[in-house]
């Protein structure tokens, strides 16, 4: 069997994809960190509570109401959405013209409430949640068995993520929007209601999260510190993407995923620090992070 | 007997009762339960264990020789410092008795060399080191429910038994995760079966993808989750996503309550094997009384083996004090140490000179979603295993009060 330091080369391939698979979750969650942070300014703490409450909610449409996964998929991140609207609208404007550190202040105190309130009613143990009939099993890839679920969830965010750049760079919503971070008054000027598009961004970027959790959901023990696990995790993912990259963010995330993969397999014990260690790396060397401009 | 003897020895007693009594201090048995009330392990214990303590004093009628009991309880976040502090408040201010419950390895020790410096009383019930009653061992202490020995050799001597001869080990890295891999891994040595090989996961871990691919490539028969809550949760999650019940091998949560299993759901858990210290269907006294904390508690659950080990530990204190007409901490845990525990929790159960309470532990198998016939229908039980079985002998734990040393 061919190898690579003494690992089989199948055993390597098995643990790059595993890799890959966790990246596209670093990858939707730093693209919706990058995308408030970039357009608006906004470092925004809530959203490992919003990733919660999209796994949440999930899951009480399924118990409560008998909603499956797939209509579940379109309707959590839309009421996360919804509330991050009100979130927008109600808390975070009024310190729009303060230090970003205000921002990051509430939406810390946010997270907390969010998740104790949560920790209340359903304590920490977990809700089952399973993985919908049409994508349960798994295929042989050879080298290892891939479930079907999770090739599903790499796909998605793939399509998101693309989807995400291709609005914001691409369309003329995205180049607006763009234009109104830059320079607010002067689109104002044009006919443009920017407060709205405020909101609707902070919105955006948190349904992002509540898809997030859904997708997370079957794989992942959903309870109310499921957030503050990945958080912090995903925050370095944007630093050394570099702050409002939202391509950089994107690579970085699935990146980052395949680095830690290789982790597992060299030196499991250090899996959970390899990522701080390349952004302390990263901040020294380039402290704009590897896509973000200086300045 | 003689009407002069019996005027005479009716004497006696009038006169002793009183003595006895005033041996009360403060005329009030003040019992602290001190848990986690917010994180990781507030379902397992929490307010379920404050339930299960106020039951007991209450089945106990309230009372102990005309002394008032009263029940106390607080958050230690599975803080060490935090726990010590609020230890040594209850003891120093607010004239606490004994501290019940604890989880945490690291905070029970603390809690241990407190309790054991000012001679109060501490009944573990959901702490897992089983250093409380080794080389940590303390005249004061009691080590109720289970411990990181009788878990090791409950599944991993049993599954190695029943054919499941070659273990790998998917352990979370601290010294909890560490010590329950390798108290395992000489139970299945002993049992006559190999170890293939171990991952060190880092604590706490989301995504277990990777370490059981390596698990599923060792070939192993048996694939141990040395770990607890929330990674034990990702990690049999994924296991049955990975397909890994599917291939042939067999998976076992080394330390797995029934709240875990709640949590997964049956679709999911089905087939994991597991040893608990007690299980809420075992007989009409279980039920009768799991139905009684459910009520209390709402939410339609279930009580777990170390709540209901809370309780049992509480009464059995109270029937100490009440046999030994004090509540002073070493005389009280003397008298535990010569009565029997009989109550829902365990029948003829007795407390060793280290601490440890020695009792039948339960090995047991989730039920598949078609057996289960009503709500927290969880366990077939495949065998009891007896006290004497389960626990590390008395000679093994290098505990100074059995050696004299």
């Amino acid at each position: 069997m061919i190898g690579i330091f003494g690992i089989p080369i199948q055993v390597l391939f098995g643990q790059l994809l595993l890799g890959l698979i966790n990246g596209a979750f670093y990858a939707v969650l730093s693209l919706g960190l990058a995308l408030i942070f970039g357009l608006l300014n906004i470092i925004n703490f809530a959203h490992g509570a919003q990733y919660m409450m999209g796994a949440f909610i999930a899951w009480l449409m399924l118990t409560i109401l008998g909603i499956s996964y797939w209509p579940a998929l379109l309707l959590a991140p839309l009421l996360v959405g919804l509330f991050g609207m009100a979130t927008e609208r109600l808390m975070l404007r009024r310190l729009a013209k303060l230090d970003p550190l205000y921002g990051l202040l509430l939406t810390f105190g946010l997270a907390l409430v969010i998740e104790g309130l949560f920790r209340q009613v359903y304590g920490v143990s977990g809700q089952p949640y399973q993985v919908p009939a049409l994508l349960q099993g798994g295929v042989n890839l050879g080298f290892m068995y891939l479930p079907i679920y999770r090739g599903w969830v790499v796909l998605a965010s793939l399509v998101i993520c693309l989807g995400s750049w291709a609005l914001i760079e691409k369309t003329r919503l995205g180049a607006l929007l763009r234009a109104a971070t830059e320079n607010p008054s002067l689109v104002r000027a044009f006919g443009v209601n920017v407060p709205v598009m405020i909101t609707a961004t902070y919105g955006f970027g948190a349904a992002l999260a509540g898809l997030a959790g859904v997708l997370a959901a079957p794989v992942y023990s959903v309870n109310p510190l499921m957030g503050t696990n990945i958080i912090i995790t995903v925050f370095a993912v944007v630093v050394i993407g570099g702050m409002g990259s939202i391509l950089g963010s994107v690579l970085t995330g699935f990146g980052l995923g395949l680095v830690e993969g290789l982790t597992k397999v060299f030196y499991p014990e250090a899996s959970a620090t390899v990522i701080f260690v390349i952004m302390a790396v990263v901040l020294l060397i380039k402290p704009a992070g590897l896509f973000g401009k200086a300045g | 007997m003689t009407l002069k003897k019996v005027m005479m020895l009716s004497a006696t007693l009038l006169l002793a009762a009183p003595a006895a009594q005033a041996q009360i201090s403060d005329n009030l048995v003040k019992i602290g339960v001190l848990n986690d009330q917010s994180g990781a392990y507030s379902d397992l214990a929490g307010k379920g264990s404050v339930v299960a303590a106020q039951m007991a004093i209450d089945d106990f009628g309230g009372k102990v020789h005309g002394a008032k009991i009263e029940l106390i309880s607080a958050d230690h976040q599975n803080k060490p410092d935090v726990g010590s502090a609020i230890a040594n408040r209850w003891i120093d201010v607010e004239q606490v008795d004994a501290i019940v419950d604890v989880p945490t390895s690291s905070v029970a020790l603390a809690i241990q060399e407190i309790t054991r410096n000012k001679d109060r009383v501490h009944l573990n019930s959901t702490a897992g080191a089983s250093s409380l009653t080794g080389e940590k061992c303390s005249p004061t202490m009691v080590h109720w429910s289970y411990d990181t020995y009788a878990q090791a050799r409950g599944t991993g001597t049993a599954l190695t038994k029943a054919g499941g001869d070659s273990w790998f080990f998917i352990t979370a890295d601290y010294a909890f995760g560490n010590a329950l891999r390798d108290d395992t891994m000489a139970a299945v040595k002993d049992a006559g079966g190999k170890v293939l090989g171990s991952v060190s996961a880092p604590f706490p871990n989301t995504d277990f993808s990777s370490f059981l691919l390596q698990a599923q490539g060792s070939q192993a028969k048996v694939i141990g989750l040395a770990n607890a809550g929330a990674d034990t949760i990702n990690a049999i999650k994924q296991a049955h996503e990975f397909g890994i019940d599917k291939g042939g091998q067999k998976l076992t949560g080394l330390l797995t309550f029934i709240s875990d299993i709640h949590s997964l759901g049956l679709e999911t858990a089905q087939g994991l094997v597991l040893t608990d210290s007690w299980y809420w269907d075992l007989n009409d006294d279980t039920r009768a009384w799991a139905k009684r904390w459910s009520a209390i508690m709402g939410g339609g659950r279930m009580p777990t083996s170390v709540q209901a080990g809370v309780y049992s530990a509480v009464l059995h204190y109270l029937r100490a004090i009440d046999k030994s007409g004090t509540d002073e901490a070493k005389k009280v845990v003397d008298t535990m140490k010569t009565m029997p525990v009989n109550d829902m929790y365990t029948k003829g159960g007795k407390i060793r000179a280290d601490g440890r309470m020695v009792h039948d532990m339960y090995l047991v198998q989730v039920k598949k979603p078609s057996e289960s016939k009503y709500p927290w229908d969880y366990y077939n039980i495949l065998r009891v295993i007896p006290g004497e079985d389960a626990f590390r002998p008395l000679d093994k734990g290098n505990c100074p009060l059995v050696s004299g040393k």
